[in-house]
């Protein structure tokens, strides 16, 4: 937690309805867009926004998500964090394997987002909460 | 904000103009499905030209359109998703199966022409 709050924040989109998901992802599509990523990997990111944010609002209710700036090694990426105080995953190591779903999803969404990203932490803890991080960068 | 859904002969066209929310998508499910008994229509097109991001929502949306026209009567053919989308799709997993694409909507008013002409051949 301590080191995402040295990142700049860029943004903070709270979701609370099925409309935040799209405000998100669009927001996070301008943000990669800023930071010179190609529209494919936009769209990358959008969608990627988009799948945690909807696990916000399926399983939590509500929550939010930052948008913000990193860089390495002088090279310029996007960190998007999710979180919220849901009831959280028991087994976070089923839930990223592919075909897992506990509700209406495909069973896609979080493995799936680990794909169109190229850094992906979740961490949860049952009865407190989710956090998810997750990060591009630039090719 | 709800899809226009424009009538031409016997097909429905929907066309997708701004990002839906998960409502708006539910909403065009009900009515297409409505529609497709009310005027009779046998084609149901969906153009996603428009949409910069197909997630996983949306694509067990758009298939479950396709599967209920086709129980009432009518296929579905879903045109203009772009390259961009398309490859995010095959990243996150996702697949339309079952669900007839095409490029844009002039082929895939083609596409329905030729199934419904070849529904009403094995029909005779």
């Amino acid at each position: 937690m301590l080191a995402e709050m040295r990142q700049p924040l860029e943004l903070r989109v709270s979701i609370e309805n099925e409309a935040d998901i799209v405000t998100a992802r669009q927001e996070g599509r301008r943000l990669a867009a800023r930071r010179g990523f190609s529209t494919t990997e936009q769209t990358l990111i959008a969608t990627a926004i988009s799948e945690v944010a909807r696990n916000i609002v399926e399983y939590a209710r509500r929550g939010e998500i930052m948008l913000s700036t990193v860089d390495r090694h002088g090279r310029p990426g996007i960190l998007v964090v999710a979180s919220d105080n849901g009831p959280g995953i028991a087994d976070t190591e089923l839930a990223m394997r592919d075909g897992y779903s506990t509700a209406k999803s495909l069973g896609m969404g979080l493995p799936g987002c680990k794909r169109l990203m190229d850094e992906f932490d979740l961490v949860s803890e049952p009865g407190r909460g989710t956090l998810i991080r997750m990060t591009k960068w630039v090719r | 904000m709800p899809v226009p859904i424009l009538k031409q002969g016997d097909i429905l066209i929907a066309s997708i103009q701004v990002a839906l929310t998960d409502r708006d998508l539910l909403q065009l499910r009900d009515e297409l499905s409505d529609r497709v008994g009310r005027l009779r229509a046998h084609g149901v097109v969906i153009d996603v030209t428009s949409l910069d991001v197909l997630d996983s929502f949306a694509t067990r949306t758009i298939r479950g359109i396709a599967h209920t026209t086709r129980l009432r009567g009518a296929e579905t053919v879903v045109v203009g998703i772009q390259p961009d989308v398309a490859f995010s799709m095959v990243q996150l997993g996702l697949a339309l199966d079952g669900v007839a694409t095409a490029l844009d909507l002039e082929e895939g008013i083609e596409l329905l022409r030729a199934r419904v002409a070849e529904g009403r051949r094995h029909a005779r």
